[in-house]
C-alpha cells in the first residue's frame, strides 16, 4: 500500500477516535445555558424537564469504547501499510499474486489462517501419513494400505465426501459413472494404476461415430455394428447383421482390440463382458456409437493431496479384492 | 458551536451525521478500490470464453448466486472443502460479482473441473440422480433452449469497457483488452448450436481456474 494511502487511513483512523473524545467533551461541557438540576423553562401540566447531565455509566462506557479502540489500533493492523500492530496479526495474505506465490508464501507466513492450517497439518497430516507410509516415510503399496482395516475406513469416508456424488455412496456407479466394486477396470485394477487415475484424473475418448464415416454408419450401418458389439458379450442378435457389423468394427479395433477385450493403457472397455458403462440396451450402445463418450475423472492430486488419494485408492481397491 | 444549534436544525444534524459515518467507509473502502491487489489480475487469470460469458448470464438469470457463493473464505474448514481461499485478484473483471450472500448449496468459487461435463448435465436436468440427498431444483430446460448469440460480441464489448484499467499483458508485457476485435468477430460463431445447458456447464468449469 502506498504511503498516501496509508497516512490517510492513520489520519481517519485517529480523526475518528479523537472526534469521539471531543464529542463527548463538548456535550459535557456545554450546558446549553442552565445549571445543572435546574429547569430548562419547559412545563407541561406541571412535569418539568429539568437540565440533566448524562448517565455515568453511560459516559463510562463511551471513555471505555475510546480506550478500547485505542489498544485495538496498537494491537492489529490499523494503519495501512505502516505494519500490522503489536501483534503482527494478518487474517490471510490476500494479495497473494499467483497459486506459486500462495504456496511458497504458505511456507513462511503467521497469518491465522496458515496458523490454523499447521494446527491442523500437525494433528490430522500426521494420521494421514502414519496409515500411508512406512517407518522409512517410503509410501506403502496401495493394496497393503487396503489390508489395515482402519486406513479402509478412513478412505470410506473420504470417498463419501468427494467420491460418491458420482460413482455413489455404494460404489456401485451410475450411467456414465463406473462401478467401483465389480473388478472390472477401464484403465486397470492394481492399486498404482488406481492411484494414478485418482492423482491425475482421465478423459475417456470414444469418437463420434468411432471414426467411421456417416455414409458407413447409416441407419443400416449403425444397427449392423450394434448388434456385432452386442453379439461380442453373447447377446442375442439377429447373426446377419452382427455379421455385417464385423466389417465396420475394423476401425474400432485400434482402441477396444480385435477381439473386442479392450485395451486399458487407453481406458477403452472390453466389450465382451456384458458391463457396459452408458447402458447396455440397443439404444444405449446405438447412441454411444453415434455420438461417442467422453467421460471424465477429474485430477485429484491439488485437491486432496498425495496422501489422501493414497488412502482413497486403498479404499477403491480394497471394494474389489478381497482382503488378505 | 451550541449543539443546541444541531438539535433543532435537523438538516444540520442530517449531513454531520453523513459525514459522521462516511469516516469508516473513507478509511476501509477508498483505499482498496486504489490498490493493485484489488485492480489487477492475478496471474493466469484469463476472460471467460464466449460460450462462458453466455452461461454467466444464464447462472445470473437462474438465480444460482441466491443458493450459491463464490467466495470462499480463509478459514480451514472452507478451504478443506472447496480449495484455495478467494482473493481479489480472481475477481477484478467481474461485473457484476457473483460472490453471493447465502449457501444453500455449496460454494462454486473453484467447482472448475470437479465434475465432468456429464455430471454437471446431469445434475443440472434432475439433481437428485446423482445426489439422492439434495434439494436443489431441476433446470431441465436449460437442455432445450438453444443459444441465438446475437447479444454475445455486444456483452464482449461492454466488459471491454467495464474492465478499462484493469486489463491482462499480452506477451510483450503490454495492457491488452479482455476480448481482441478477433474475439468479438467470432463471439457469435463461437456460441452457434450450444443450449443453454452447454453454455451454463462451461461457465462452471471455468470457475476458480486461476488459483487451484
Amino acid at each position: 500500500m502506498s504511503t498516501f494511502w496509508s497516512i490517510w487511513i492513520t489520519v481517519i483512523t485517529f480523526i475518528v477516535i479523537i472526534g469521539c473524545a471531543v464529542l463527548l467533551y463538548w456535550c459535557a461541557k456545554d450546558k446549553m445555558g442552565v445549571e445543572e438540576g435546574e429547569s430548562m423553562g419547559h412545563s407541561f401540566d406541571g412535569i418539568e424537564e429539568l437540565n440533566t447531565g448524562l448517565p455515568k455509566w453511560w459516559v463510562g462506557l463511551f471513555i471505555f469504547t475510546i480506550v478500547g479502540s485505542l489498544i485495538y489500533v496498537l494491537m492489529f493492523p490499523s494503519f495501512g501499510g505502516f505494519g500490522n500492530g503489536l501483534l503482527n496479526w494478518t487474517s490471510a495474505d490476500q494479495d497473494i499474486a499467483s497459486k506459486q506465490d500462495s504456496i511458497e508464501r504458505a511456507e513462511t507466513s503467521s497469518s491465522q489462517y496458515q496458523r490454523e492450517m499447521n494446527k491442523a497439518d500437525e494433528l490430522y497430516g500426521e494420521v494421514f501419513k502414519s496409515l500411508t507410509h512406512d517407518a522409512q516415510g517410503q509410501y506403502l503399496p496401495v493394496e497393503e494400505v487396503a489390508n489395515n482395516t482402519e486406513a479402509v475406513k478412513v478412505g470410506q469416508r473420504l470417498f463419501l465426501q468427494n467420491c460418491a456424488q458420482c460413482h455413489g455412496s455404494d460404489a456401485r456407479g451410475a450411467k456414465g459413472f463406473p462401478n467401483l466394486t465389480d473388478n472390472d477396470w477401464l484403465y486397470g485394477g492394481t492399486g498404482d494404476i488406481i492411484k494414478t487415475t485418482l492423482m491425475e484424473g482421465r478423459k475417456g475418448n470414444m469418437p463420434i461415430r468411432g471414426l467411421l464415416s456417416e455414409e458407413q454408419l447409416d441407419k443400416e450401418g449403425l444397427t449392423n455394428l450394434t448388434s456385432y458389439v452386442l453379439s461380442l458379450s453373447g447377446r442375442k442378435v439377429n447373426a446377419i447383421e452382427a455379421q455385417k457389423g464385423k466389417e465396420l468394427f475394423g476401425t474400432c479395433m485400434g482402441c477396444h482390440g480385435a477381439d473386442g477385450k479392450g485395451m486399458q493403457a487407453l481406458g477403452a472397455p472390453n466389450l465382451t463382458d456384458n458391463i457396459w458403462l452408458y447402458g447396455g440396451s440397443r439404444k444405449d450402445v446405438e447412441a454411444t456409437l453415434l455420438h461417442g463418450r467422453n467421460g471424465v475423472m477429474p485430477a485429484w492430486k491439488d485437491i486432496l493431496g498425495e496422501d489422501k488419494v493414497h488412502i482413497i485408492a486403498a479404499f477403491v481397491y480394497s471394494l474389489s479384492n478381497e482382503k488378505e | 458551536m451550541k449543539h443546541e444549534k444541531v438539535e433543532k436544525n435537523i438538516g444540520l444534524m442530517a449531513i454531520l451525521i453523513v459525514i459522521a459515518i462516511s469516516f469508516g467507509g473513507l478509511a476501509e473502502i477508498t483505499p482498496l478500490i486504489f490498490q493493485k491487489e484489488t485492480t489487477q489480475p492475478i496471474e493466469g487469470l484469463r476472460p471467460y470464453s464466449a460460450l462462458e460469458l453466455e452461461g454467466r448470464d444464464i447462472y445470473i438469470r437462474e438465480g444460482c448466486s441466491v443458493c450459491h457463493s463464490q467466495m470462499i473464505r480463509p478459514f480451514r474448514s472452507e478451504t478443506e472443502r472447496y480449495g484455495h481461499y478467494s482473493v481479489a485478484g480472481e475477481h477484478v473483471w467481474e461485473h457484476p460479482f457473483l460472490w453471493g450472500s447465502k449457501r444453500t448449496g455449496p460454494d462454486l468459487a473453484r467447482v472448475g473441473q470437479r465434475y465432468s461435463d456429464d455430471w454437471h448435465r446431469a445434475h443440472l436436468i434432475d439433481p437428485r440422480s446423482v445426489v439422492p440427498e439434495s434439494n436443489m431444483p431441476g433446470f431441465p430446460w436449460l437442455e432445450k433452449n438453444q443459444l441465438d448469440g446475437q447479444l454475445t460480441a455486444k456483452k464482449m464489448e461492454v466488459f471491454n469497457m467495464l474492465t478499462k484499467g484493469s486489463w491482462h499483458l499480452d506477451e510483450q508485457g503490454n495492457e491488452i483488452p479482455l476480448y481482441s476485435a478477433q474475439d468479438i468477430a467470432a463471439a457469435s460463431d463461437a456460441v452457434k448450436g450450444k443450449t443453454e445447458m452447454d453454455a451454463l456447464i462451461a461457465y462452471l468449469q471455468s470457475l476458480g481456474h486461476a488459483l487451484k
